[in-house]
Parts: C-alpha cells; sequence; structure tokens
C-alpha cells in the first residue's frame, strides 16, 4: 500500500510517499499564502492509496482531500521512534511552535508539553530575529556558533526580542555575540520544557529548527542524554502521519 | 425564540441595564449558543427545556423575577456553592446565580482590578460595570464568600456599586472551623429574615431542605446515566443543566430535570448514545465553567471524544451532597445545612484530599480514559493543587492532561491540538 503523508505547517508543507514502511520519496515546499493549492500539488504528484495529514493545516486538508488526520505530536512521536527505535523522547520545534514528547513503547506518547498562546522561541522568531541582525537563516546560525560568548536577551516575546535585538545593534554590539544570546534563549527555554515532561535520552531533535546547528549544539550540551538529529528533520512528522495508518 | 417574542427592552430599561450594549452581549452568547449546541447531533428531547431557557435567559426567567420582586418577593444574588440556598429559599426568597462567565468589558474592571485577575473575577465586575447583568440588577442583595483572595478583595469593590454580603468560609475543616462556619450560617438565617422581613421555622427550612435536594438529586440521576457507554447526553448538555441549576425556578428545574433522567435512563437501557460506543470519555475537573462558559467541553466534543463527568463546581460539587432530612428541631436542620456546605471540596480548603478521592471515584464510576484538570489562569488554588491531582491520576493509571486558560478565545487551535493530541494518546 502506497500512502501519502503530508505536514501541513505553518511555515512549510513536507510530504513523504510510503510504500509499506519504506521511504519512496519526499518533498518540501513553502506553505506561502495559498496552502492548500500547494498540499494539492502534493498529492496529484504521484500515485498514492491513503493520505494522511497532520500540523496545522490538517482539519483543512482532511475537509479537502477526505484524509485522515492525526495530530503533530502522534505523527512526530511515530516517526521519530521509527527513525530512531531506541529513541525516548522528542523534541520538534517547528515555524510556530514547540513540542516535547515523552515516549513509551513503539513511538507511543506518554506525555507532551507544547507552547499555548505564543510562538516565543520558534522557527518564526529565529526568521524575525535574523532579520533585525541581517543576517540569513544559515549565517545566524554560524554566527551564534563562531562567538566566543553571548549577550543575554531578557524578552521572550518575538515583539519585545526583536526591539531588544534592534537596541543592541544600535548600540554597536557584536552581532555574532547578539545571534549567539538569542540560541541560548530558545535553548533555555527548550530545556525547560524537556524537564517538565521528565524527557530522558536518547532524545530526536526533530522539525524544520533542528537544522539549524547552533540550535543542535546548545540543546545537544545542555540535555542531560544523547540527542539524535535525523538527516532530514523536516520531514518527520509527515513520515509519522504517513506511517500512523492502521495502527488506530 | 418565536416570531412574536416579548420585546423585555422596557424591563431591561427598567432594571437600568445598558441596552445597546446588552443587546450585544444577547446576540453574542446567541450565536455562541447555536455554534456549541444547536450543531450537536442526536440530542436527547429533554434539552428543548434548557434550550427554551436559555433563549429566554434574560427575558422571560427575569420577568418571573421582576414579577416575584413586584409582590414583595427578594431575590439573592450568589457566585458560589457555599452561599446556602436552603437557608435562602426558607426565608421566601428566590437564590440566582450571577452573570461571569464571559469576557466582558475588561478595558474598564482594569482600571479597578490587577490585569493578572482570574477570568470569573473579571468577568462579574466586566458585568456590573457595563450594566448588562439583568441578574445582578434583580438582586436585592449579593451574598459573597471568602474563598479566595482574589474574590475577598472584590467583593469590596463590587459593595460600592451593589449591596453586598460577605459570609466568612473558614480554609480548614477542624472542629473549631466547622463551629465558625455554623455560626455564619446562622448570620446567613438573621439577614435573610432581615431583608424578606420573614422568618425561617422548622416547616420552611424543612420544605426548603427538600426541594433543594430534589434538584440535587435529579442532577445526580443525570450524572449517574452518563456512566453508560455509549453515554446518553454529552457532556455539554449535562454542564448547561448543572449552569441552569444555579438560575432557575427549583420546582419546575426539578420536574424537567428528572424527565431528562427518564429519558436518559431510557437511552441506556435501549444502548442509545450521542457517541457511538467506545468513544473516549474524559473526566473533567478543576475550577467552574459558568454560563455561557462552554469552552474546553466544546473543544474536547468537537474532537469526538465524550466529556462523561464534571468534577468542579459547576459537576459534582454542586449535587453529589444531600442535606439530612430528619432534623427534628430548627437548630439541627441549621447545623444540617452547615455541615453539608462544608463537605464540599473545594480547593480553597487546606488539605483539601477529599477532591482527589472525588476523582479518583469519578473516574472509575464514569468509566472515563482520561482526566483533564483545567485552571483559569490566575486561580492559584487550582493552579496549584493541579500538581497533586496529577500525580494521583497517574498513579490509578490513567493519563491526566492539565490546561491553564481563560474565557478568551484566542488560545482554542492550540488547546484543540493538545485536547486531539492527549486523546490520540489514550
Amino acid at each position: 500500500m502506497r500512502v501519502l503523508g503530508l505536514d501541513i505547517g505553518s511555515r512549510s508543507i513536507d510530504a513523504v510517499w510510503l510504500d509499506g514502511d519504506r521511504i519512496v520519496d519526499w518533498a518540501v515546499a513553502d506553505s506561502g499564502h495559498d496552502p492548500g493549492s500547494a498540499s494539492a500539488a502534493f498529492v496529484e504528484r504521484d500515485a498514492h492509496d491513503v493520505i494522511v495529514a497532520t500540523g496545522y493545516g490538517r482539519h483543512v486538508a482532511r475537509e479537502r482531500f477526505g484524509c485522515a488526520a492525526v495530530t503533530e505530536i502522534t505523527a512526530y512521536g511515530l516517526g521519530s521512534a521509527a527513525l530512531f527505535p531506541e529513541a525516548a523522547s522528542v523534541l520538534d520545534i517547528g515555524g510556530q511552535d514547540t513540542k516535547v514528547i515523552s515516549l513509551g513503547q513503539a513511538g507511543r506518547v506518554v506525555d507532551f508539553e507544547m507552547n499555548d498562546k505564543c510562538a516565543a522561541g520558534t522557527g518564526k522568531f529565529l526568521e524575525v530575529m535574523a532579520r533585525a541582525l541581517g543576517f540569513s537563516l544559515e549565517e545566524m546560525a554560524a554566527e551564534s556558533r563562531g562567538a566566543e560568548s553571548g549577550i543575554a536577551i531578557s524578552s521572550m516575546c518575538t515583539v519585545f526580542a526583536e526591539s531588544e535585538v534592534t537596541g543592541l545593534v544600535h548600540r554597536g554590539e557584536d552581532r555574532s555575540r547578539i545571534a549567539r544570546g538569542l540560541h541560548e534563549a530558545i535553548a533555555k527555554c527548550t530545556l525547560g520544557s524537556l524537564k517538565r515532561v521528565n524527557a530522558r535520552g536518547p532524545l530526536v531533535f526533530a522539525g524544520g529548527v533542528a537544522k539549524n546547528t547552533a540550535m543542535v549544539d546548545l540543546v545537544s550540551s545542555g540535555f542531560a542524554g544523547e540527542v539524535l538529529v535525523p538527516e532530514e528533520a523536516q520531514i518527520v512528522g509527515a513520515y509519522g502521519a504517513a506511517l500512523s495508518v492502521g495502527r488506530e | 425564540m418565536s416570531d412574536q417574542a416579548v420585546d423585555y427592552h422596557p424591563m431591561w430599561d427598567e432594571l437600568g441595564l445598558d441596552l445597546p450594549t446588552h443587546d450585544a452581549l444577547l446576540e453574542a452568547v446567541g450565536q455562541l449558543f447555536s455554534d456549541a449546541y444547536l450543531t450537536q447531533e442526536n440530542r436527547p428531547k429533554g434539552m428543548d427545556y434548557l434550550n427554551f431557557v436559555m433563549s429566554e435567559v434574560h427575558g422571560l426567567r427575569i420577568k418571573e423575577l421582576d414579577d416575584f420582586r413586584k409582590t414583595g418577593g427578594k431575590v439573592f444574588g450568589t457566585f458560589c456553592l457555599y452561599v446556602p440556598e436552603e437557608i435562602i429559599r426558607a426565608a421566601g426568597a428566590w437564590s440566582v446565580g450571577l452573570c461571569a462567565g464571559a469576557e466582558f468589558a475588561y478595558d474598564e474592571v482594569e482600571q479597578i482590578m490587577p490585569r493578572n485577575t482570574c477570568a470569573l473575577i473579571k468577568s462579574f465586575m466586566g458585568f456590573k460595570l457595563a450594566r448588562v447583568c439583568p441578574y445582578i440588577e434583580s438582586s436585592d442583595l449579593v451574598i459573597g464568600e471568602t474563598t479566595c483572595d482574589g474574590k475577598k478583595k472584590a467583593y469590596e469593590l463590587l459593595g460600592e456599586l451593589h449591596d453586598t454580603w460577605v459570609m466568612e468560609l473558614p480554609q480548614m475543616k477542624r472542629p473549631e472551623d466547622i463551629a465558625m462556619w455554623k455560626a455564619e450560617v446562622r448570620e446567613l438565617v438573621k439577614k435573610a429574615e432581615e431583608i424578606t422581613g420573614n422568618t425561617i421555622t422548622e416547616e420552611s427550612l424543612r420544605a426548603a431542605i427538600k426541594e433543594v435536594n430534589d434538584k440535587r438529586r435529579a442532577l445526580q440521576r443525570i450524572a449517574a446515566a452518563s456512566a453508560a457507554d455509549p453515554a446518553p447526553i454529552s457532556g455539554k448538555d449535562r454542564l448547561l443543566a448543572t449552569q441552569v441549576a444555579f438560575y432557575d425556578d427549583v420546582p419546575r428545574f426539578t420536574q424537567m430535570m428528572n424527565a431528562l433522567a427518564d429519558e436518559l435512563e431510557a437511552r441506556v437501557a435501549a444502548g442509545e448514545g450521542v457517541a457511538p460506543r467506545g468513544a473516549k470519555r474524559v473526566l473533567v475537573t478543576g475550577t467552574p465553567m459558568v454560563l455561557p462558559n462552554w469552552k474546553i467541553h466544546d473543544i474536547i466534543e468537537k474532537v469526538g471524544a465524550v466529556v462523561v463527568g464534571e468534577e468542579m463546581c459547576t459537576g459534582s460539587r454542586y449535587y453529589q451532597d444531600l442535606v439530612p432530612e430528619d432534623g427534628s428541631t430548627l437548630d439541627e436542620m441549621i447545623d444540617a445545612v452547615a455541615e453539608k456546605y462544608l463537605d464540599i471540596n473545594c480547593a480553597c480548603f487546606t488539605p483539601n484530599k477529599g477532591r482527589i478521592d472525588d476523582v479518583i471515584r469519578m473516574a472509575k464510576d464514569l468509566g472515563a480514559d482520561g482526566v483533564i484538570d483545567l485552571s483559569l489562569q490566575f486561580c492559584g488554588l487550582y493552579e496549584m493543587e493541579s500538581h497533586g491531582v496529577e500525580e494521583a491520576v497517574r498513579e490509578a493509571g490513567l493519563p491526566v492532561l492539565k490546561i491553564t486558560t481563560d474565557y478568551s478565545m484566542e488560545d482554542v487551535g492550540q488547546l484543540s491540538t493538545r485536547v486531539e493530541a492527549f486523546l490520540e494518546m489514550l
């Protein structure tokens, strides 16, 4: 059976085509202003028997394609456990939210936490800060890693942090050290969430922000157990959604 | 509801309501009600009565209060379970709950109260400041209680705008606390007699105890029927029944709820339900959900689960205990009323292990697959107690999801995802 897993997020749409348990193909597109059409393009691109949607747009997809839907929590749990059978917990930092999941047997979710009202410390936060610093996302991560120390950022609110960063830039502070400070602030928040759900290693760090090597370094050094980063961290949700078929 | 609906504007005007704002409020609540309630399928027929009550919640019911007051009757407005309805009724007065379940006029409230105040308190003050709650405007006296610091101080502010009288509730349940509470209830007896000009007698208190017990018994039957799988009634509908219990005419409400319970029992016998057999079952515990706050129940049931019980003030805490009906003297009966009320397990007491026992027992009796523990943000008492609830529920082998929220709709998307993920986990 061929299954298409779609993870319709706030920043990107990720697709994985499975044949049985084997990944046949995968793709990533920007959500843009018309995520419906972007999803439809994936649906039309290749043959499949079943579609499962996850992410922010899962309910819209369910109506549009008449498909099944699972939450990102369940999807990331399954996807991470399939990639790393030894995984005991998952951290997913996406475009608009952060989830930490504690796993039981076979990728089953035992406990989880996600941010509720605000997008502090997510991919969107990093995008806004990169713009305020005049870096691309890749540059900001590289600069952060190169800095010897970070400048402490006191606000985790995207709007206030942006003002703070602008203030620091105007004062002539080193942009690399500001970038480092921003990454440290997010890592601190994230490690706090991991502690609250009692997350144990090995921890799978997935989602778009796991492609940011500065974040991976900081989370790895602050977390008590091993941190595993999938090669394609962004498609773990789509992969997990596809794997959810027949699990109910 | 009907086309030739009575125009209540003159009555509202006479009560001093701000008419344009009140019209806007009614429209918003009507919309909220139809989105949350009228979209449900396979509802019990007995819910027609509650639909009707909701359509007339600021209309016909207020007219009844108005007529009652015009013939010399007195209405007491209350915010909390601990104010004994039996005493109020024994004095020939009526007790009504007050508006506190929707975000209203926060901009005005925040001029006199800190922003970091729980939604319930901000809401009742908002309704009063904006003059849109016909229940408080129909109340000859508001009776408050010292169940938390926020309310305690809020009643001082409310007291500047409306006749308000506060009962002191102890924070522990030792013999000396019970003695103190009995004295407080006796103060209420005096106050009720003073306001109404009536004397509370053995006969009147005995009748009031019986009447209010009957109301609670009817709600107990609805709660008991909810243990069946498939559930014969949605959590939202059962919640509405408890919410309306605070406002409606007691004998009529009891009769209608017994009819609803008959129907539910017949549904259970026939294996009929509002959700398919095997649908995920959730027990909700925590802070009260005052009319028209249906937010969490709506989220849970819209993602396909069914709420099978509420361990909350708008739930089991309201109806699970009865006042013994065998008191022979007035004093015995007043003591019995006081003791029953002090049995309620609210987080304002320390210790409060009874609540945790209630949660575990209800989860088992109702066949819950998981528990959602809800706190209104800035309700320090329930937020603090949440950890103990979580540990006990886990120990009993059930998963638990903790939610802290308020009356705003800004977090509905995120909450839905959390609730959905929690249900997938069960």
